[in-house]
């Protein structure tokens, strides 16, 4: 009887301590910052405009580097698209492949005529090595992902971790947007054709 | 010319700018480029394609460079990603 008491105490003693280590440690941390002996860096003043200024200045980068249709994609569509090199000027025929650039997520690649993902791309612009903190504004990670791609699309290839598709986004959400690109460029061909149409009549 | 880096939390900083022409401001432009690479950047281009199409050429040297460029924008050298 005394032993069972025994061991009933012993394994609540055990809870207690289990159920009480966190909020302790939380304390003790408190404690030392509070008495200056905590990471100064951590207990740098937060400024919460920083990534919204920051933000913007990436986006006006990104503005000034792509054409006004990526731009208006990226604006209404969070992504950017852009064709395969090996489409070149076929690119309005709608043939081949293209990709889509998302911030912070992997590049996708698909087959224009059926929408079929080809697979996921991802690469990341390390800064760890020179003490950098944090990641790339949303806009400056495309603007990254845009270089690569229309620069040397193959070192892209060769350099990102391929996935099949489906890993990290989710092929739902990837058909919708291919809907919503759809939508996007029908739209942006009217409104082009009417202007060139409105633009006609004028130069007569 | 200018010379622009990605920052993390920041956006893009001003390295360095100046006249390609001038050979004093070159030698600096020269110097700050070896030193990006040097810190693991991958160094781009914009560029204005014909018919509205934009693109980027990633240039691995100061040479590489066109002249008439007005901008070269430095990013971390990507790595594969998760």
């Amino acid at each position: 009887m005394l032993l069972a008491l025994g061991a009933c105490a012993l394994v609540a003693l055990a809870l207690c301590v289990e159920l009480l280590a966190e909020p302790l440690q939380g304390a003790l941390a408190r404690g030392r910052a509070a008495l200056g002996g905590g990471d100064r860096s951590a207990a740098a003043p937060f400024d919460p405009g920083r990534e919204l200024r920051a933000e913007r200045r990436a986006r006006a980068l990104l503005r000034s580097c792509v054409n006004r249709e990526e731009w208006e994609m990226f604006c209404e569509l969070g992504f950017i698209r852009v064709w395969g090199a090996n489409v070149g000027e076929r690119a309005e025929q709608g043939a081949a492949y293209a990709y889509l650039i998302y911030p912070h997520k992997p590049v996708v690649g698909y087959l224009v005529g059926s929408g079929e993902v080809i697979g996921e791309y991802c690469v990341s612009f390390p800064r760890e090595h020179l003490g950098s903190e944090g990641r790339l504004p949303d806009a400056d990670d495309v603007l990254a992902k845009w270089m690569l791609l229309t620069g040397d699309e193959q070192a892209l290839l060769a350099t990102a971790n391929v996935h099949l598709p489906g890993r990290q986004i989710d092929p739902q959400r990837l058909r919708a947007d291919l809907l919503r690109l759809e939508r996007f460029e029908r739209r942006h061909r009217a409104h082009a054709s009417a202007g060139r149409g409105a633009a006609g009549p004028q130069r007569r | 010319m200018r010379f622009l880096r990605l920052e993390p939390g920041h956006g893009e900083i001003l390295l360095a700018e100046g006249d390609p022409q001038v050979e004093r401001e070159q030698e600096a432009l020269v110097a700050e480029f070896r030193r990006q690479l040097d810190l693991g950047m991958a160094a781009a281009v914009p560029l204005q394609a014909p018919a509205g199409r934009r693109a980027a050429e990633l240039v691995k040297s100061f040479d590489e460079v066109p002249r008439d460029a007005e901008r070269v924008i430095f990013f971390p050298r990507a790595a594969g990603g998760r």
